[in-house]
């Protein structure tokens, strides 16, 4: 398994974001936690990178206890999400070699040159972070989240406010990566063809727990429904 | 899991030496920020030409009219200075975290194997540039300006910047601290909190001068004790080892505790789920 997660709480003072939640995800697999806002979704990413403490409850990724040996696996994981950013008046090259560093990749110069030529980043390579588009950024934050090949990818939201077209690349070099390495992807996000697209499971959240979970597939037959976005409406409007 | 090239995928390494190279790349950041944009570097030195410039005319002034300034005359201007390295220091930590929140970049650098104590480390490699940056230019311009070079003081120059240079790192962990905590609404403490330290460390007097229920307060700190050091210095009076051991003992108490309680706000930053969240 590269995650088991068991009995996963995580309370802000009364409210609780994350209730009890157990799952597990296996090596290789492509993972959606799908759910409305406040779902639990982010919150439980948060805790599965560590950079987030939980209420309660074990976490163990790519064999190492989260809570006391996350050093252990970070190297081998990394993470991208609209809602984090990277430093603005840094360009691209700049990043990717901190970040490389950080993450102790041989090879760095090599490794960037080819992650600039598959994610199509070589025009903008010596142009600072700050006077990209969104699109642009998105495809740096996904070299960045690319950088030390992870085995586990873990992505909030990838395609959030793109256009379909850069929406629909970024999709693409997920698929390409996860097919050259078997890595593990474990993605919130709100796209549900994009989930449909991408994972071969789907949890469903709501209220912090999971509701559901089965192959997108399953969960259409379940609810007797045509596609993803109507399961959703179902478990979102009526549990 | 292998790589592309075939290599074994180990684990996070754990050695000093990969410890080193991340707070390196953390280093390497803010050299990029810095190189990337010249006007900031010339900031950086501005602030403490001008107050040496100022200050060397005040000391021209009482040269002429005080017998304590005649008796050496670098004392304004080496006081003016070292402050500098002080109040450099500090800043050189605290700017660079902001630069973190600004940019809302915690969220990346806590899901890499960096360790809290490495960026701890960085910030403070980036404070020494900074400081050296903003204040020797302004030691050396006072050389053609005043005939003044504070230099000539030797070996305990070296001691004084470091004694300061700690003081400031001190301070600078202690307030990254307060402002993850409490968010950039704080951060306006990078400018201000170190001054509530200036009339207390007699820089530009000596400690004797504050009323006496203020002297222990004020040789409680590590500052009060080099300027203290540095008179006597100046004044041929010899190199003060009290103060030095004094100003020394009480910099690694400052720093374990600017140091204890970064990281202590980092555990509660995770508690509560504030790397995720910080930012402008």
């Amino acid at each position: 398994m590269a995650i088991e997660v068991s009995e996963l709480t995580k309370n802000f003072g009364p409210a609780t974001a994350v209730d009890a939640v157990s799952f597990d995800i296996a090596t290789g697999s492509a993972t959606a936690l799908l759910g409305p806002n406040g779902a639990g979704k982010t919150t439980t990413l948060a805790m599965l990178l560590g950079l987030m403490t939980p209420t309660f409850g074990h976490i163990r990724v790519l064999g190492a206890d989260m809570l006391r040996d996350r050093y252990a696996v970070l190297n081998r994981m990394n993470y991208a999400s609209p809602y984090i950013d990277l430093p603005q008046r840094l360009t691209v090259r700049e990043n990717l070699v901190v970040y490389g560093r950080l993450y102790g990749v041989r090879g760095l110069k090599a490794r960037i040159h080819q992650l600039a030529e598959e994610l199509e980043l070589e025009s903008l390579i010596n142009r600072p972070y700050r006077e990209l588009s969104a699109g642009q950024r998105t495809r740096v934050a996904l070299a960045k989240a690319l950088i030390n090949e992870p085995e586990l990818l873990l992505l909030d939201e990838p395609t959030a406010s793109l256009d379909p077209d850069t929406g629909d690349r970024i999709r693409g070099w997920l698929e390409a990566y996860r097919a050259q390495t078997g890595a593990t992807m474990v993605l919130a996000s709100h796209n549900m063809p994009e989930v449909e697209r991408l994972c071969d499971r789907v949890l469903m959240m709501r209220g912090g727990r999971i509701v559901d979970d089965g192959t997108p597939e399953g969960l259409r037959a379940r609810y007797g429904r045509r596609n993803l976005e109507e399961v959703f409406l179902d478990v979102a409007r009526h549990g | 899991m292998a790589d592309r090239h075939g290599a074994p995928r180990p684990g996070t390494r754990q050695g000093l030496g990969e410890s080193l190279n991340r707070s390196y790349a953390m280093l390497l950041r803010h050299v990029y920020l810095l190189r990337g944009s010249w006007p900031r570097v010339l900031e950086l030195a501005y602030w403490p030409v001008m107050q040496m410039i100022l200050w060397g005319f005040i000391t021209q002034f009482f040269t002429g009219h005080s017998e304590w300034v005649a008796q050496a005359a670098g004392l304004l201007l080496a006081a003016v200075l070292l402050w500098d390295v002080l109040f450099r220091a500090q800043l050189g930590v605290t700017l660079p975290f902001y630069e973190e929140l600004y940019s809302r970049n915690l969220g990346h650098l806590f899901v890499s194997p960096l360790r809290p104590w490495e960026l701890i480390a960085s910030l403070l490699g980036i404070s020494t540039l900074r400081t050296l940056i903003g204040v020797v230019p302004a030691a050396l311009l006072a050389i053609p300006l005043y005939h003044y070079s504070i230099f000539t003081m030797g070996l305990p120059l070296i001691v004084f910047f470091v004694q300061l240079l700690v003081t400031g790192w001190a301070l600078g962990l202690m307030i990254s601290g307060l402002v993850l905590r409490f968010g950039l609404g704080a951060q306006s403490l990078a400018w201000v909190a170190i001054f509530a330290l200036a009339p207390i460390s007699g820089i530009y007097y000596p400690i004797e001068v504050l009323p006496a229920w203020l002297q222990p307060l004020a040789l409680a700190l590590p500052s009060a004790h080099v300027f203290e050091g540095m008179r006597a210095v100046l004044l041929d009076e010899g190199f003060h080892t009290g103060h030095f051991a004094a100003a020394l003992a009480l910099n690694l108490v400052y720093l374990v505790l600017g140091a204890a309680l970064f990281m202590r706000v980092f555990a509660l930053a995770r508690e509560r789920g504030l790397l995720l969240h910080s930012g402008e």
